[in-house]
């Protein structure tokens, strides 16, 4: 069992370092969203900024790769995304279809450079 | 897509030498991708903690927003807020994304039970595509692991693509990911951040723009 649970230790900076810093957004703003009506123009800001950060994080993964995926060269991850999106628009917006077009181009290229 | 994504986190895991109880735990508890990807990413490359812990607050903060907008949908006059702790804790992007699209349809009475189930669903999927991640991992070369990796901005970017209903929103996702590699040359340690903020109210002031009489 004891390589099922690993750690206790990880499990604690989990809750530390994941759970607690992620958590707190949620009840704040369960606790100060209370007041705040849903058309209102404070909202399209926040969504703009949640969709922009959002945005970051898809960047970041892209710009500086975890693990495996940093052993695909940059050209090719961005060619791959812009063939993803292409696939994306082409295809009336099918989340589906341009995923696996980005990951076909990327397998491809990765196949080709051996 | 969530299921994708999912897997690529169990594969991240994996590699970062976590234990399949913590990928299980962090993707019950935190329940948010990116926040999870961040969090395995820092700590498997020997960040600290506390650097760990503010990186995720970072890309948390979009929880903030996105529990502000859809709390509105759910509550009545009748409703306490001890009753919205769960929808809370179950907002993460793809739920949100769902609330848009299902709960003009749903009665507001029924709407709490319906996220309930909705969330519950997605965290069942999710917690076995982590399993199955976990469990490839171990047995995919650089090649799959690396397309398995892959899968995650390609998922979250179309879904948040999709769901773009007014130009304040394609305006931000754009911006967004172009400011990112700009905001990254600072090195602040809090580039998201900063680019997340800047974009935002870019696309805001578009939105404004455009609505004036």
């Amino acid at each position: 069992m004891s390589g099922f649970i690993g750690d206790w230790h990880a499990l604690v900076i989990l809750m530390i370092a994941g759970v607690f810093p992620n958590q707190i957004w949620r009840m704040l703003g369960l606790w100060l969203g209370s007041g705040i009506d849903e058309g209102s123009e404070l909202l399209v800001w926040v969504r703009a900024v949640a969709t922009a950060v959002l945005a970051g994080v898809i960047a970041q993964i892209l710009v500086q790769p975890p693990g495996a995926l940093a052993s695909v060269p940059g050209w090719l991850r961005y060619t791959a995304l812009a063939a993803g999106c292409a696939a994306f628009f082409m295809t009336r917006r099918s989340i589906f279809v341009g995923v696996i077009c980005g990951e076909a181009v990327m397998l491809a290229g990765k196949w080709w450079l051996g | 897509m969530l299921f994708a994504t999912y897997i690529g986190i169990g594969a991240l895991a994996h590699d970062t030498h976590f234990s399949l109880a913590w990928a299980l735990a962090s993707t019950a508890l935190v329940w948010a991708g990116p926040a999870q990807i961040i969090l395995i990413s820092t700590l498997g490359s020997g960040a600290t903690v506390l650097q760990s812990a503010i990186a995720v607050t970072v890309s948390a903060i979009r929880l903030f927003p996105m529990v502000v907008s859809v709390l509105p949908m759910m509550r009545s006059p009748q409703t306490k807020r001890r009753h919205l702790v769960l929808v809370a804790h179950l907002t993460a992007v793809t739920l949100w994304v769902e609330c848009f699209r299902f709960l003009p349809q749903v009665p507001q009475q029924r709407r709490i039970a319906f996220i309930h189930g909705l969330g519950g669903g997605l965290i069942s999927v999710s917690l076995i595509a982590t399993t199955i991640g976990y469990g490839l991992a171990a047995n995919l070369s650089q090649l799959f692991g690396a397309a398995i990796l892959m899968l995650t901005p390609l998922a979250f970017l179309f879904s948040t693509a999709r769901n773009c209903r007014e130009i304040s929103d394609g305006v931000a996702l754009v911006l967004g990911l172009v400011l990112f590699p700009l905001a990254a040359m600072l090195n602040s340690g809090v580039d998201i951040l900063v680019s997340g903020v800047t974009a935002g109210t870019i696309a805001y002031g578009v939105h404004w723009w455009r609505a004036r009489p």
